[in-house]
């Protein structure tokens, strides 16, 4: 099956060239706040990204009956109780990842990606492309997470995924890991590195 | 025929329609999923009082069973305790308790769960939680390093409940070496936060903590529910001021599990509720021993 152009920009666009944190600087907050290991952020990426497509599909559905004046309060009703749904899956299979995610998880209500996605996409777009949208700005916030919590992880406590990585040797010949990556400034500090590194990329090409 | 969207009375059934939709699928989510939720969080409870005990948690495949093979009943706290009950355990053959503690840190919440030795005085192990102490400062409370500090630490001093001061490095607390653990540096306000948590809580657990003082030979001091859980007498409702009152064979009448105040070693037999010096042999032989027993006690008394 062969997509079309608009869909496969609807799914690569967020990946890069139009990333939501990276470029539209969406989504920071819980950025900062569930990087610290890869886990939590494995699956807050996932999070997201599941509820940023269910969502745009709901609404992309439903967007032609939607009342003018209240859609975004439909929007809004849509993601809480998607989030809702996540959260007590989580709590019930996932419970110590649940505790760790805690209110970041929640606040994926709040976070801008999905406003912005339902509003600027769904609202407008067949429930196949907005499925795509939902994913690619989901994976595209995802990524950023991944990456900025390998970095934390590895270099903040010396373990990826729980499990130590960096040899006892290091550590006997004076190697210390870093507290300053555990830290939520480092999170901010890496987001900028990685816009830095983007943009400079980006320009170039241009 | 198209619907006008627009309209009033479309946009009010529309909203009301979609919030009765959305209701009713979370409260069918959150229904068929409470039971595995509960269970999560009885077993991180159970996992943290198993820590507390200062089991080796990571080698342990199913801490459910483990937790079961080690617990051994909760002791019911008079009405006006705030805190939870008391629970016990039997880890290598000897009684610990463990008290719940809850208090606040910098960020939020503190809690932990703190396991006393039979004497109600030393600890044995303690557990901690927070909810957002700063990660490599406050949250280092969890770590082991901090937590082994509080081991054998003791809680009590003539008769007081001075509880374990959380001390900045080089300080030295009044009550003594044996009161005092070194505060995790760079975390002010986490540490007093524990230090705090612990005096509050071991307040609130000041019945039960003062009741293991050893019991006064006069039986005449023996009075009330203090007297009664001096006698080791735990679930002693009605029958408390007669605890010792009657000597050990009435405690042991009025259901007292285990008669400290004997003063001569003697338990309580759990088949005929007499006394015994010897437990085993007094369940094992009930009519000889336990008769003995009983009768020299109450010729003494």
């Amino acid at each position: 099956m062969a997509l079309s152009k608009k869909s496969k920009e609807a799914f690569l666009g967020p990946l890069n060239v139009n990333n939501p944190v990276l470029v539209q600087i969406l989504g920071i907050c819980s950025a900062l706040a569930v990087t610290v290991q890869l886990k939590p952020a494995l699956v807050m990426g996932i999070s997201v990204t599941l509820i940023v497509a269910m969502s745009n599909v709901v609404v992309s559905l439903i967007r032609k009956s939607i009342p003018t004046r209240i859609r975004i309060i439909i929007q809004l009703v849509v993601v809480a109780a998607l989030v809702t749904i996540v959260s007590e899956v989580l709590k019930a299979f996932a419970y110590d990842v649940a505790m760790q995610l805690s209110v970041y998880l929640g606040l994926i209500i709040t976070n801008c990606i999905l406003m912005g996605r339902l509003e600027a996409y769904a609202m407008s777009n067949n429930a196949f492309d907005s499925l795509l949208d939902g994913l690619g700005n989901g994976f595209g916030y995802a990524w950023i997470l991944v990456v900025v919590a390998f970095v934390r992880e590895l270099l903040g406590s010396g373990k990826l995924l729980g499990y130590p990585v960096i040899p006892q040797w290091c550590y006997d010949h004076g190697y210390e890991n870093c507290g300053m990556m555990l830290m939520p400034a480092m999170a901010l500090i890496l987001v900028g590195c990685i816009i830095w590194a983007h943009r400079a990329i980006n320009d170039e090409k241009k | 025929m198209k619907m006008n969207t627009e309209s009033n009375v479309y946009t009010i059934v529309y909203a009301v329609v979609m919030v009765i939709i959305v209701a009713v699928l979370l409260a069918v989510v959150n229904q068929g999923l409470k039971a595995r939720q509960e269970a999560n969080v009885r077993l991180d409870m159970q996992k943290q009082m198993l820590v507390a005990l200062n089991q080796d948690l990571k080698n342990c495949d199913n801490p459910a069973a483990l937790y079961d093979a080690l617990v051994q009943d909760t002791l019911q706290m008079n009405a006006d305790e705030k805190n939870a009950d008391i629970i016990r355990f039997t880890v290598d053959g000897q009684t610990k308790y463990i008290l719940r503690l809850h208090g606040q840190g910098l960020w939020g919440g503190i809690g932990g769960y703190l396991a006393l030795n039979e004497d109600k005085n030393t600890i044995y192990g303690i557990n901690f939680n927070h909810e957002s102490e700063t990660p490599g400062l406050g949250a280092l409370i969890v770590e082991e390093d901090f937590r082994n500090q509080f081991k054998e630490k003791k809680i009590r001093k003539d008769g007081n409940i001075v509880s374990v001061a959380v001390m900045k490095q080089g300080k030295v607390c009044e009550a003594g070496a044996d009161y005092q653990v070194d505060a995790v540096s760079g975390a002010t306000i986490t540490s007093t936060g524990v230090s705090d948590m612990l005096v509050s809580n071991l307040q609130e657990y000041s019945t039960f903590l003062m009741d293991s003082r050893v019991c006064p030979q006069e039986k005449a001091s023996c009075n009330q529910q203090a007297a009664c859980s001096q006698c080791g007498c735990d679930n002693c409702q009605n029958g408390c001021q007669d605890c010792c009152k009657d000597g050990c064979a009435q405690c042991c009448q009025n259901g007292c599990q285990d008669c400290a105040c004997c003063n001569n070693g003697e338990k309580c037999c759990k088949d005929n509720n007499a006394c015994c010096q010897n437990t085993e042999a007094c369940c094992k032989n009930t009519d000889t021993c336990s008769e003995k027993k009983c009768e020299t006690k109450q010729m003494e008394d």
